[in-house]
């Protein structure tokens, strides 16, 4: 990634929640187009700090810069980086009252202003790439979960981001549902898109990322290549966490 | 009726033995006791009476008392939703001023005897707001003018007009609070997913009330909202403490002239009943059609 722009910087954020220290000194650049893979064991800070990028929490203390907008408690510069930033999360948080093209169209038509007609092209376009043109006019719940979450990601994309954040989105999902889910964001990877996913889909990780990141105790232990990450991870509680979950 | 009789056990057959025996057993104690003289024939009379002077059927004190419950009902629930809706969502907003003031609003309300709050809002409130705009002189141009017809269709005789605003505005201030309750939690059912959802999507804090949250909220809330349409109805009896002629207030009347307590008190018994039973039995159906709606 050597020589592109850095679109997220993260400079010695830390968050508290009460007393409890949910990120300690957390600093990490990610450029144009990197995908970066968090994984972690539970509690260790990942959706902390994928929260902060896109200011769903507020860090404490820090810096935070994405795509060359600081974020500070100001709200135009929240809507303007929450524009630029998608988010899909564990749980979908699909709109459950609204069919899966009215999800899809809400966003850029009360963000970004452009008319219904238009609207509805660009969520069939994306439909079209998570691969369910057919189901636009269903509601969420009829759909199964591996679709739900293939609408979020199109949800997402239809603000046309210029970074996706992913918060364990195949954890919710039945086994059979995983790939299906993991083959559009390879897709998407592939499209050159920004991301950063919370994962613990390690072939997943090994096919798409540039950098892998792994977290303890609100701190980043480890932040290096996959080959490196994988052979040789150079702290032992890192050795014991992939130890643990590459068993099975 | 058949399949209800087939139905039947015998531990229902002797549970109405009982009952019936119980009620028997006191009706004749009563008997033996009260020296009372039931005269339910007068009482239709006071439902509508024929007016000899104009040759026609008009409603008489109970009749006219109910259609005031109505109409007071009506007005009070449309006004106590407006004021809810602003009072529960003004306990969820980021907004700590705001929130501290819903929650005070609600908070008094709740704790203090509906009475005493209908006294201190009619004393303290209605009386002075009905002299400061005086609302009782524009009634009466009101009543004198050429649309008359049409504001007795809606608020009746207009020279009640000011004690019937009062009726409404006391018994809106007073529902309001648990309307702004249940839409509170209407809200607070949305869950956190929804908002950080919407909100990450960059819609505004506005848009994600507007599309969002009210829209899920408004389904989960019809069904409460309907409950507290029924209480108060009932409730609007207190009312009759302000000398607003409604039901209540109208049966006082009629048993002060005719001495007919029983007959007069258990047919106003049965008019609420049948009110809001039949309110009941009207919002239980549209909820399952909305449910199946819902579902197609
Ligand atoms: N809103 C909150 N209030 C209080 N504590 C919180 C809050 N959100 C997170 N925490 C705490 O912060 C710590 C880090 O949470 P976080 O959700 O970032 O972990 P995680 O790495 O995503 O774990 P998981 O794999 O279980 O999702 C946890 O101990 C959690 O209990
Ligand atoms: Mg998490």
């Amino acid at each position: 990634m050597a020589g592109r722009r850095p679109i997220i910087e993260i400079r010695n954020v830390d968050k508290y929640f009460g007393e409890f220290q949910a990120l300690n000194d957390v600093s990490l650049t990610i450029h144009a187009g990197e995908r970066v893979v968090i994984c972690g064991p539970s509690g260790s800070g990942k959706s902390t700090l994928l929260r902060c990028i896109n200011r769903l929490e507020e860090p404490s203390a820090g810096r935070l810069t994405v795509d060359g907008i600081e974020l500070t408690g100001a709200k135009d510069t929240l809507r303007r980086v929450r524009t630029e930033v998608g988010m899909v999360f564990q749980q979908f948080n699909l709109f459950p009252h609204l069919t899966v093209l009215e999800n899809l169209t809400l966003g850029p038509m009360r963000v970004r202003r452009i008319s219904r007609s238009e609207a509805t092209e660009r969520a069939r376009k994306y439909l079209d790439r998570v691969h369910i043109p057919e189901q636009a006019e269903k509601y969420p719940s009829e759909l199964s979960g591996g679709q739900q979450q293939r609408v979020a990601i199109a949800r997402s994309l239809c603000m046309e981001p210029r970074i996706m954040l992913f918060d364990e989105p195949t954890s919710a999902l039945d086994p059979e549902m995983i790939n299906e889910v993991l083959d559009v964001m390879v897709e998407l990877a592939g499209s050159g898109m920004t991301m950063v996913c919370v994962t613990h889909e390690m072939g997943f990780a090994r096919k798409v990322a540039d950098t892998m990141v792994f977290m303890d105790e609100g701190e980043i232990v480890e932040s290096s290549p996959p080959d490196a990450f994988f052979s040789r991870p150079s702290s032992k509680r890192c050795r014991q966490f992939l130890d643990r979950i590459l068993e099975h | 009726m058949r399949d209800l009789i087939r139905r039947l056990t015998w531990l229902d057959v002797v549970l109405l033995a009982v009952v019936a025996a119980a009620v028997a057993w006191v009706g004749l104690r009563i008997q033996g006791t009260l020296n009372y003289e039931w005269r339910w024939e007068i009482i239709p009379n006071y439902l509508l009476r024929f007016d000899e002077q104009n040759g026609r059927w008009v409603a008489n004190l109970l009749l006219q008392g109910l259609v005031t419950t109505v109409r007071i009902a009506l007005y009070a629930s449309v006004l106590a939703l407006a004021l809810g809706v602003m009072i529960g969502i003004g306990r969820t907003v980021k907004n700590l001023t705001v929130r501290m003031l819903a929650r005070t609003y609600v908070e008094l309300l709740r704790n203090i005897p509906p009475v005493v709050v209908i006294f201190i809002f009619f004393f303290f409130l209605s009386e002075q707001l009905i002299v400061a705009f005086n609302i009782e002189g524009w009634a009466r141009g009101i009543a004198q003018g050429d649309s008359a017809g049409a504001w007795t269709f809606l608020f009746g005789d207009m020279r009640l007009f000011p004690s019937m605003i009062s009726g409404v505005v006391v018994l809106a201030l007073f529902e309001s609070a648990f309307v702004g309750e249940i839409v509170r939690a209407g809200i607070e059912s949305v869950g956190r997913g929804q908002r950080e959802a919407a909100g990450s999507l960059g819609l505004s804090r506005v848009d994600e009330l507007r599309f969002v949250v009210l829209p899920q909220a408004t389904r989960r809330v019809l069904p409460p909202l309907a409950n507290q349409f029924i209480s108060l109805v009932k409730d609007s009896s207190i009312i009759s403490l302000i000398s607003v002629q409604e039901l209540t207030y109208k049966t006082v009347e009629l048993v002060s002239s005719t001495r007919a307590i029983f007959e007069a008190w258990i047919t106003t018994a049965l008019l609420y009943f049948v009110l809001c039973f039949c309110l009941s039995l009207l919002f239980r159906r549209l909820e399952r059609q909305g449910r199946t709606e819902m579902r197609a």
